[in-house]
């Protein structure tokens, strides 16, 4: 990132939503920098779409203040609408119009010129592989399809923060690394992009920092690494030429237990320097040769669970 | 500029653009109508089917009971008939019409096209007016439809150019306000098959009014509804100016009904289109 302080894209302080008496969002603070790919990773239910809804002008909450692209959301809500894209869980295209005419109608909404609308219409259908779709109806596109030319409608405007609230849901798995790629794209592009979902794969691979939220709350925020880190769980894995090596080592490491290899040893660790050091010392005192060494932190499967602590909990779905 | 606000005008990108924009999404609605066609057809359909009904299979009995003219056979009722009961299938048509809006604003609102709207920066009653200008559209297209086959089938008005185009006049204001009713009536309707069916009352109402029989051939209580109903003075209003008779104070109550339905309608549906889902 350059090294311009620049103001966040998103910042939210104590967001606050219930229905009726059910709280969704309790207190959530929120802080988006301009540029970077922000996910907020949560179970169904955690309060990850309520928060898109308010932050795209859709919801208003009952507490909080929240700034976006620079504007007031309470008291500039079209100010924020011009600044945004919102490509929401459920698709919104018009089906009875045709992949091209759904780009023209988002041209015409944003006011271009006739012409500056067809070419970015046509520079679109290009981009996200609809080119050959392109006067075919919606209704008739595949769920990826449709997914791209939703996200292609929401880029007619040019905005500056995009929200994608579950963007790869119910998509095959070709489909979302190709949602992936652009997404990627986009943020080389300079946008700013909040992105909710309920894959863990897909915060480690896109975001650059992960808000876990839980009952309406951020339970832990950081990059994945760090995310990772805060988990114990992480482990040394020792593997060995022959069982005489394993044997010694065994003697040696109290702690360690078999991994499922027959000729490796599991150590836990927080794989930092330090203990390593200590590890291979120890090793190298008794003259173990070890064959191959290999450092374990947690997935965020393991942080998710952890965090937010309801592991029976089968929510959250990896693939 | 006189005065000065502490945030100075707003910049270009950030002006609505109302007019532009309803125009956008009728082009829109103009579209989806000619995609879906079979809605379009229904909607003519259903009036031209009720008029060759009455006409044919009804009217020369309920002909012949109108009273005044002269008894002359069931050829004759029938004559008469089609022309009593012309006023009554117009409307018909303008209330089918807004059944369609009612359905085409459910559909819309069950798919997410809607929500993005909502996080555009645009004038959001586009939305609406988009729907309302393509039903209006839509309803004058119907509306030569059916008054062409009233004319094949033995409707003769009297009416004079002056009085076509206070029927053309009366109508776009007749239709302007049921299809705000119906836009608000659309969005209310949790699925599509609410919305169609929520404006039945609508369709039925000609029924109870001076639509088909002059209401004082029904017995007291709905005597009493059929003459105070809107669509009554409507009809009468219809069937005043197109057979160039005395229509009293009727198209002065009719207006009045329109006024209060379309205001009564708009002001329900921008309440309906601004909370929050």
């Amino acid at each position: 990132m350059t090294s311009k302080q620049s103001r966040p894209a998103i910042a939210a302080t104590g967001l606050r939503k219930s229905f009726g008496d059910q709280v969704v969002l309790d207190g959530l603070d929120l802080n988006v920098r301009q540029g970077t790919v922000f996910s907020l990773l949560g179970a169904n239910g955690a309060g990850k779409t309520t928060t898109v809804k308010i932050l795209s002008t859709l919801l208003s909450a009952d507490a909080g203040d929240v700034q976006v692209a620079g504007h007031d959301l309470a008291r500039e809500p079209d100010a924020v609408r011009a600044a945004i894209g919102v490509t929401g869980q459920f698709s919104a295209v018009d089906n009875l119009l045709t992949g091209e005419e759904n780009l023209l109608l988002m041209a015409d909404l944003h006011h271009l010129p006739r012409g500056e609308g067809r070419r970015r219409a046509a520079q679109l259908l290009e981009q996200f592989d609809l080119t050959e779709a392109g006067r075919k109806p919606a209704s008739t596109y595949s769920g990826g399809m449709r997914r791209r030319l939703d996200l292609a409608m929401t880029l007619v405007g040019s905005p500056r923060v995009i929200f994608l609230d579950e963007p790869t849901t119910g998509l095959d798995p070709r489909s979302r690394r190709n949602m992936w790629q652009i997404i990627r794209d986009l943020v080389a592009s300079g946008v700013t992009i909040f992105l909710t979902t309920q894959y863990l794969e897909e915060a480690d691979e896109l975001a650059d920092r992960i808000a876990v939220i839980d009952h309406g709350r951020v339970v832990a925020e950081g990059t994945a690494e760090e995310l990772k880190r805060r988990i114990p769980g992480g482990h040394v894995r020792l593997r060995f030429a022959d069982p005489q090596g394993l044997d010694a080592a065994m003697r040696v490491l109290e702690q360690a237990s078999p991994d499922n290899d027959a000729l490796a040893l599991r150590v836990p660790s927080d794989g930092s320097l330090r203990a390593l050091k200590t590890l291979i010392g120890r090793l190298d005192d008794r003259a173990i040769e070890v064959d191959e060494l290999s450092v374990h932190t947690p997935d965020l499967d393991d942080v998710f669970l952890a965090l937010t602590g309801n592991p029976s909990n089968e929510k959250v779905t990896t693939r | 500029m006189s005065t000065s606000t502490l945030t100075g005008p707003a910049p270009a990108r950030l002006r609505l653009h109302p007019l532009r924009d309803s125009a956008t999404m009728l082009r829109r609605n103009l579209k989806r109508m000619l995609r879906y066609p079979s809605m379009t057809v229904t909607l003519v359909g259903m009036p031209v089917v009720f008029l060759l009904l009455f006409v044919y299979v009804l009217g020369g009995t309920l002909g012949a009971g109108l009273g005044g003219a002269a008894h002359v056979g069931a050829a004759g009722g029938r004559a008469a008939y089609a022309n009593y009961v012309a006023p009554a299938i117009i409307l018909m048509t303008v209330t089918a019409t807004v059944q369609g809006t009612a359905i085409s604003i459910a559909m819309d609102m069950t798919e997410g096209i809607i929500t993005r709207f909502r996080t555009m920066h645009i004038a959001r009653v586009s939305v609406l007016t988009g729907h309302v200008l393509g039903s209006m559209i839509q309803a004058v297209f119907s509306l030569a439809i059916v008054i062409g086959v009233a004319l094949l089938v033995g409707f003769r008005p009297t009416a004079g150019l002056g009085g076509w185009l206070a029927t053309a006049g009366f109508l776009v204001a007749v239709t302007f306000a049921l299809v705000w009713l119906s836009v608000a009536l659309g969005q209310v309707s949790k699925s599509v098959e609410t919305a169609s069916n929520l404006p039945m009352p609508l369709v039925l109402l000609p029924f109870l009014g001076s639509g088909f029989v002059p209401t004082d051939s029904m017995p007291a209580v709905l005597r009493w509804f059929a003459e105070y109903q809107p669509f009554t003075p409507i009809i009468e209003t219809l069937r005043g100016l197109l057979m160039d008779k005395p229509i009293g104070n009727n198209a002065w109550i009719g207006l009045a009904w329109c006024a209060a339905i379309a205001l009564g309608g708009y002001l329900w549906s921008k309440r309906l289109f601004n909370r929050e889902s």
